[in-house]
């Protein structure tokens, strides 16, 4: 490639990455002061691009047009921020981080459905900007002129906020609750008024960077989730809180982007990704980021104990079990079909829940183990014409490696960077399924993964499942119970004790990340023989939030609440894919009403209820 | 017999030198106060000591081995036990549960994934809880324990893994003044007992002249007074820098 | 005398389940100073950051100016006059001197002094110089010099200093000394936790002697200073 070519790329790389730096300060400067991951930051940054065309469509054509929507956009978008702040985020500063990632998750879920409603499923393509039509000659070769004036943007935006977190009295009491919360509210300043101010800030910037993404760029439907990604890469990579950092690494994931498409145009996010762990691993707190204060002011997000069972409940669970063998004697194949669904959905809750409850770890990417486990086992009927046992034992193996690689990365660094590294590593994985086509089938996923003829009868089918599942939660259930077990929990109670009387935190996390992707990665396997396909949206970040939801229904605090969870997930589901079109809709609702109303699931409620009804006392 | 021998340990942060080529060597058997006023480098002195901290300089020795610059899990390997100021058991677990984990790692068998816990050391974890006088609580959860009931079962998760240096990092704040006398009381009893040696941070003036073999007095980061009990009181420098002076006359 | 502008009725705090303060009482009127003393532990902090509202746990009375505030949280509490200097000081490091003072500010309120940075520098002369330096590059007793200029520019009616004078060189303790009585002369109410009976004795007009969680001993530092008995009970070797 000649050296005009190398320059174009890198220019346009520059661009991209302007754009990126926009909508990262916001998603920063929200996380500074808030430290909450907003996932619909990304949802901002989609709905500023279709109002933009929106609005561009009812106002005067032309210049004005133009920009006063743009400019409309943004505000929208803050204005939407605003609206979150008051109503959701708000209850959830000092909640276990998981609820604000899942609620802000929620709320992306709606806009999604909305968006769809308003805009239709087809991509959109906006006019250019006037004024800003023509091309310029660079060293030979004709590049956008809109281009150039993003690129500027990107260092006159970054002046600017610098101006106002700098040079206001605002952005000073902003900067001052973010180093210091409680002692900037002695100093009688209203947090919360700071706080809504911020997130309007900072939506208006994602609103801002969508809307500027019209003339370059088709909008899809699909931005959200891989704008609101990209940012948090680059603010890991820039280091949480700076807005120089942020800068650069917009820079350079933009320029690394640009090149990487060149060299390797499918998996250029990979190479992201890559990039990131390397930073990571070099400097944790990211470029110019500051360590972080130690204690968080989240909550732990469980206490449980998980006593184990006693003989009432191991009574009540053989039969249950026993029960349970029997169905097929009895039931037709829809409900065999259905139950089998249940068990799987249960062990893959049942591995996250693990991790979650026990661990103290929260995942945001489960669901790349899950399909990991899937598609090694659908991999090795299809390529190595492996039987259905080998292949179902690969698919453990497979997702236990995989997650044995994630969390040598990511343990380490715990919180919120746990939750997005994995988020973000199951949407690369996704993104080489779904581009591989030629190994993986792609959008096309892989077919005629039946089970061997001694299992191919629903019934025997049905058994599989439920041994398999059956023993794996029992097992799961000795584990819990077992030294490593309570050495997990110390851990997860005090790692600082937990260090301090000789026990390897890192190593028990990082095994238990390892155990419970491979879990997971058993209920992937049986899911693809159950299906007898796999697509891409196995391991999607919408199944790892089916995860969650699952394991939140059923409640954090017991052993039992991911099969209960899986339970009723299935058949909420179900109910609401045959009653309407919106199914995103109603679980974005479904998983706000949990976080805001009832976080500790459906066996917490039925808890209460009971304590209440018996009048008995308080479990200690 | 010498167990601990500290010399010229020194740590700063930035400008300011928190701690200041601080030495002494510690026997077994001795009860060693650390105290100062708020800001003297006790707790950065004893961080150094635990490896939650690294020193700038220094050496720090166990028996000959040693210290800097190893992770608190090796250093807890090596026989050196710690309480916390806050008491930081597991909270999700009962005060023999707290226990058994400690004695699991201490035997090297937390990462055993099938014998329920249950089964693992629970007489031992029982006759710790005896030992210092809170077995009655034994199958309470942590978090829902009495101050100081939690202080106690705090001490035998540091004796858990048969130290022989005990770092104890104000054990009896919080506590009522009673408690306080049989708390020290008793791990003074287990420090002869079992010829540990123990340095302990405290602001209970009652505890330190009352239990103490030997009191170092910390000032600005360095060693204003290393001595007996009565040598320590009668220290005209530490009168004047620690105790304040008052008005009234004597030491305030 | 005036009426107590601070006024604290049987106040009982927790932190998680240990209880740090029981049934504690006491007032204090303009241009007094209170000096709770007592050792580390007997609960002196924790009584300013139940006044503040930093005390998550808390049942009682606090009212200021006639104005009851248990409920409210810390900032309302600030904008009422309480100014708040903690132990730790907490100066915002990442901000330079100016700024740290410009988070501070509040409107002026009637009946008390008002204050703005370049009165504060006069009063504080070492941090003229410094006022764009970032805050976390001063020394500790600039540090707590700033803070307590800090909380001045939100125009208190009541100053709750922390053991203002801990870790200070004993000349810059004496020219704290001499503001602090210098702020009460100029009618401001301070509550002053303290360990150190001498600086406390220079400053304060009351004392409350502080033993876990309890007043044991309530008087004039005229009277303490006469019999030190008290004292030496509650504080001494």
């Amino acid at each position: 490639m000649s050296m005009a070519h190398l320059v174009v790329q890198l220019l346009s790389g520059l661009a991209a990455g302007s754009v990126l730096f926009l909508i990262a300060s916001g998603l920063s400067i929200i996380f500074g002061v808030t430290r909450i991951v907003n996932f619909a930051h990304g949802s901002f940054t989609m709905l500023g691009a279709y109002l933009t065309i929106d609005l561009i469509g009812r106002l005067p054509d032309g210049g004005f047009g133009f920009w006063a929507a743009v400019g409309l956009a943004a505000l929208v978008a803050g204005g939407l921020g605003v609206l979150l702040e008051r109503l959701v985020l708000r209850r959830l500063y000092r909640s276990p981080e998981l609820f604000p990632l899942l609620a802000t998750f929620g709320v992306v879920l709606i806009v999604q459905d909305a968006a769809l409603a308003l805009w239709g499923p087809e991509d959109l393509l906006g006019p250019r900007a006037p004024g800003l039509t023509g091309t310029v000659l660079v060293l030979g070769l004709r590049f956008p002129v809109y281009d150039l004036f993003l690129i500027a943007l990107g260092p006159v935006v970054l002046g600017l906020l610098r101006l106002v977190f700098h040079g206001t009295g605002w952005g000073t009491r902003v900067r001052a609750a973010t180093e210091d919360p409680e002692m900037a509210a002695a100093l009688g300043i209203d947090q919360h008024r700071l706080f809504t101010g911020v997130l309007f800030l900072g939506s208006a910037l994602a609103g801002l960077g969508g809307a500027l993404q019209v003339p370059r760029e088709a909008i899809t439907l699909q931005m959200d989730m891989a704008t609101v990604i990209e940012a948090f890469v680059v603010v890991v990579i820039g280091g949480m809180g700076s807005l120089g950092g942020a800068f650069v690494a917009a820079l350079l994931i933009g320029v690394l982007q640009a090149f990487g498409i060149l060299a390797f145009p499918r998996i250029a996010l990979v190479l992201v990704f890559l990039v990131m762990a390397v930073v990571l691993m070099l400097r944790p707190n990211g470029l110019f980021g500051r360590a972080e204060p130690a204690a968080g002011s989240h909550q732990a997000l469980s206490q449980g104990s998980f006593a184990p069972p006693g003989p009432l409940a191991r009574l009540v669970g053989g039969i249950a079990l026993g029960l349970l063998a029997l169905v097929p004697l009895a039931a037709n194949d829809y409900s065999l079909i259905v139950l089998t669904e249940i068990f799987i959905l249960a062990l893959f809750a049942a591995s996250l829940h693990f991790l979650l409850a026990v661990g103290g770890m929260v995942s945001f990417g489960h669901a790349a183990f899950f399909g990991l486990g899937a598609y090694g086992a659908a991999l090795a009927v299809t390529g190595l014409d492996a039987a259905m046992l080998p292949a179902l034992a690969l698919a453990p193996l497979a997702a236990g490696l995989g997650a044995a690689l994630v969390g040598a990365l990511c343990v380490r660094l715990g919180g919120v960077y746990l939750a997005m590294l994995t988020l973000a590593f199951a949407q690369i994985l996704w993104s080489i399924v779904f581009q591989w086509s030629s190994v993986t089938g792609g959008d096309n996923g892989l077919l005629g993964i039946w089970p061997e003829p001694w299992a191919s009868g629903r019934a025997a089918y049905y058994w599989l499942t439920l041994v398999l599942c059956a023993g794996a939660m029992l097992g799961l259930r000795r584990l819990v119970a077992a030294p490593f077990g309570y050495a997990l929990r110390a851990s997860r109670d005090s790692a600082l004790r937990a260090a301090a009387v000789g026990l390897p935190v890192d190593r028990l996390r990082w095994l238990a990340f390892a155990l419970a992707g491979a879990l997971a990665g058993l209920a992937g396997g049986l899911q693809a023989f159950a299906k007898g396909s796999v697509f891409p949206a196995l391991l999607a970040v919408p199944t790892s939030v089916d995860g969650l939801v699952m394991v939140l229904l059923g409640g954090l605090e017991a052993l039992s609440g991911p099969l209960v969870g899986a339970a009723v997930f299935h058949g909420l589901e179900t109910e609401a894919m045959r009653g309407t079109g919106h199914w995103r809709l109603l679980l974005g609702a479904v998983i706000l009403a949990m976080v805001l109303v009832c976080p500790s699931g459906l066996s917490g409620v039925v808890g209460r209820v009971a304590a209440r009804l018996t009048g008995s006392a308080r479990r200690p | 017999m010498t167990l601990l021998v500290v010399e010229g340990l020194s740590k700063r942060f930035g400008a300011m030198v928190a701690v200041d080529r601080v030495g002494f060597t510690l026997a077994a058997g001795e009860m060693l106060a650390l105290i100062g006023p708020n800001g003297a480098g006790k707790t950065t002195c004893f961080n150094l000591l635990n490896g939650q901290l690294r020193p700038d300089a220094g050496r720090v020795t166990l028996e000959g081995v040693s210290l800097v610059g190893l992770t608190p899990r090796r250093i807890w390997r090596l026989g050196v036990g710690r309480t916390f100021q806050v008491p930081a058991a597991f909270a999700s677990m009962t005060a023999c549960e707290n226990l058994q984990v400690v004695l699991l790692s201490h035997h090297r068998r937390a990462f055993r994934v099938w014998r329920s816990t249950r089964s693992w050391y629970a007489a031992d974890a029982l006759a710790l809880l005896e030992r210092v006088g809170v077995a009655h609580v034994a199958d309470q959860r942590c978090g829902t324990l009495a101050y100081g009931d939690l202080k106690r079962v705090e001490l035998a998760l540091a004796l858990a893994g048969r130290p022989r240096l005990l770092l104890m990092d104000e054990p009896t704040a919080g506590m009522a003044p009673a408690d306080r006398q049989a708390l020290i009381a008793l791990t003074r009893a287990l420090v002869r007992e079992r010829g540990l040696a123990a340095v302990f941070i405290e602001h209970d003036m009652d505890v330190v002249f009352g239990h103490a073999d030997r009191i170092i007095v910390l000032d600005h980061g360095r060693i204003l007074a290393d001595g007996s009990p009565a040598a320590v009181r009668d220290d005209a420098q530490v009168r004047a820098v620690y105790l304040g002076t008052s008005p009234g006359g004597r030491g305030q | 005398m005036s009426r107590a502008i601070l006024e604290v009725e049987a106040l009982d705090a927790w932190y998680g389940a240990a209880r740090i303060l029981t049934d504690l009482s006491f007032e204090l009127r303009s241009g007094e100073v209170l000096a709770l003393l007592g050792r580390n532990g007997a609960g002196k902090t924790t009584t300013l950051r139940a006044v503040v509202g930093l005390v998550a746990r808390r049942r009682g009375r606090i009212r200021i100016a006639d104005r009851e505030v248990a409920g409210l949280p810390p900032y309302r509490v600030a904008r009422l006059g309480i100014g708040f200097v903690p132990e730790d000081r907490r100066i915002f490091s990442g901000l330079t001197v100016q700024e740290n003072l410009e988070v501070g500010r509040q409107p002026p309120r009637a009946g008390v002094p008002v204050w703005s940075p370049e009165r504060l520098f006069g009063l504080f002369p070492a941090l003229a110089g410094l006022r764009h330096r970032p805050a976390g590059r001063i020394s500790g007793g600039e540090q707590q010099m700033l803070a307590i200029a800090r909380t001045l520019m939100g125009n208190p009616a009541v100053l709750l200093l922390d053991e203002p004078a801990e870790g200070l060189a004993p000349r810059v303790v004496d020219h704290l000394a001499e503001t602090l009585r210098g702020l009460k002369g100029e009618g401001l109410a301070l509550l002053l936790s303290e360990q150190n009976l001498a600086f406390a004795g220079v400053v304060a007009d009351r004392v409350c002697i502080l033993e876990q969680g309890r007043v044991l001993h309530h008087g004039t530092m005229a009277a303490l200073l006469a019999d030190p008995t008290p004292a030496h009970d509650h504080l001494a070797l």
